[in-house]
């Protein structure tokens, strides 16, 4: 049977032409001894993004309750937009003709990103909004300090994904208070989601050659600058939610935007990437 | 696990400015924040609204179905009631 002509590809490429012809011109994106870490930190941004958002997604469908089933899957979409934009941007600075597609399932395990913290199993409710309450207090203060990045195209990014992320902040937190501060069950769980959680969270704040070079160049802040926030929004939440914040080091578990991962995202690229790894190029 | 439902809540989206607060459809919530909550994530994704309000259906009284005919009928054939018999100036234009 005749394939009907595809209506919607020209649209989509002369939406791409005309929005890459709009956007703000920044020397950063050929800056040729940049590229290695701009790319690399690019990968991290998106890989975060793309590694939790696949995480979330894969409630839809098995929600508590289907109002929250809803919310958790338009998290996951916000979450893989902002990928979309991280990787397509680190696509362009790596010149290599690839896109952000390419980048996310093209990609094995060992050139992930992303921290080990976005790639742990759900496991209940309580891990899962624990996981992303540590996250998005993270992402959001990040976020905000990339909206004064000296790259025009970073802070652009930035500035798009922070409306979305301040929502996300403002439920998972909200969501931590009322079940920390809970029932005796929901206080237990949520405590014991922190306490497996925590030794994860410390990476987001160790930085390496990769995050001073982007901080040297004005792009991203300096990650030990950003703790100090973080550390007030956790412990007002944490406080609130009635929880005990761990005494042990948040470090422990690290090396993710190195590409050390644990054994769980190699599972997660196994079913996220199958369907490009069977059928190089398929599309609908 | 005891399995408590939450109450249900009506929700009303303003589209527009200007507009009025439209029934949009229902859902369940613990209580009034995390109704609009769960309004922004069911309704509002494809940004519909402006402004949302969120009324606990048990607070609603309605009019009894069997309360139809005292209720409604006695407006039947009374089609003067509708202001379509007055001749309209050209001047107003359009109303």
């Amino acid at each position: 049977m005749p394939s009907l002509p595809d209506m919607t590809t020209p649209d989509v490429v002369a939406l791409a032409e005309s929005a890459a012809a709009a956007q703000s011109h920044d020397p950063h994106v050929q800056d040729v001894d940049l590229k290695p870490a701009f790319f690399d930190w690019l990968c991290r941004m998106g890989d975060n993004t793309l590694i939790l958002g696949h995480r979330i997604s894969e409630w839809c469908g098995h929600g508590p309750a289907l109002e929250e089933d809803i919310a958790l899957a338009n998290t996951a979409l916000d979450l893989i937009g902002h990928t979309q934009m991280w990787l397509g941007l680190a696509a362009e600075v790596q010149s290599e003709g690839r896109t952000a597609d390419d980048l996310a399932f093209l990609r094995d395990a060992m050139k992930f990103r992303n921290l080990q913290l976005a790639e742990l199993p759900n496991g209940d409710m309580a891990v899962t909004l624990m996981r992303e309450f540590l996250f998005d207090a993270w992402h959001f203060h990040m976020l905000t300090a990339l909206t004064r990045s000296a790259s025009p195209r970073v802070a652009e990014i930035a500035a798009k994904a922070l409306k979305e992320v301040s929502y996300h902040l403002e439920r998972s937190s909200d969501l931590v208070v009322r079940l920390g501060d809970g029932t005796q069950e929901s206080h237990a769980r949520m405590q014991e989601a922190l306490d497996r959680l925590w030794p994860y969270s410390g990476e987001m704040f160790v930085a390496d050659a990769v995050d001073d070079a982007v901080a040297n160049a004005g792009i991203a802040p300096v990650l030990a600058d950003l703790q100090p926030a973080w550390q007030q929004t956790v412990e007002e939440v944490l406080a609130e939610a009635t929880l005990t914040r761990p005494e042990g080091r948040a470090d422990v578990h690290r090396g993710g935007k190195q590409g050390r991962h644990t054994e769980h995202l190699g599972y997660i690229l196994a079913q996220m990437q199958f369907l490009q790894r069977a059928y190089p190029g398929a599309s609908w | 696990m005891s399995k408590k439902e939450w109450p249900l809540w009506e929700i009303f989206i303003r589209g527009q400015h200007g507009l009025n607060h439209r029934h949009v459809g229902s859902l369940h919530a613990p209580d009034a924040e995390m109704a609009i909550n769960n309004a922004r994530d069911v309704y509002t994704r494809r940004k519909e609204g402006v402004s949302i309000w969120v009324v606990r259906s048990a607070e609603i009284t309605a009019s009894a179905p069997s309360d139809k005919g005292p209720l409604f009928d006695p407006a039947e054939s009374k089609v003067y009631r509708h202001p379509t018999f007055f001749d309209i100036p050209d001047e107003v234009g359009h109303m």
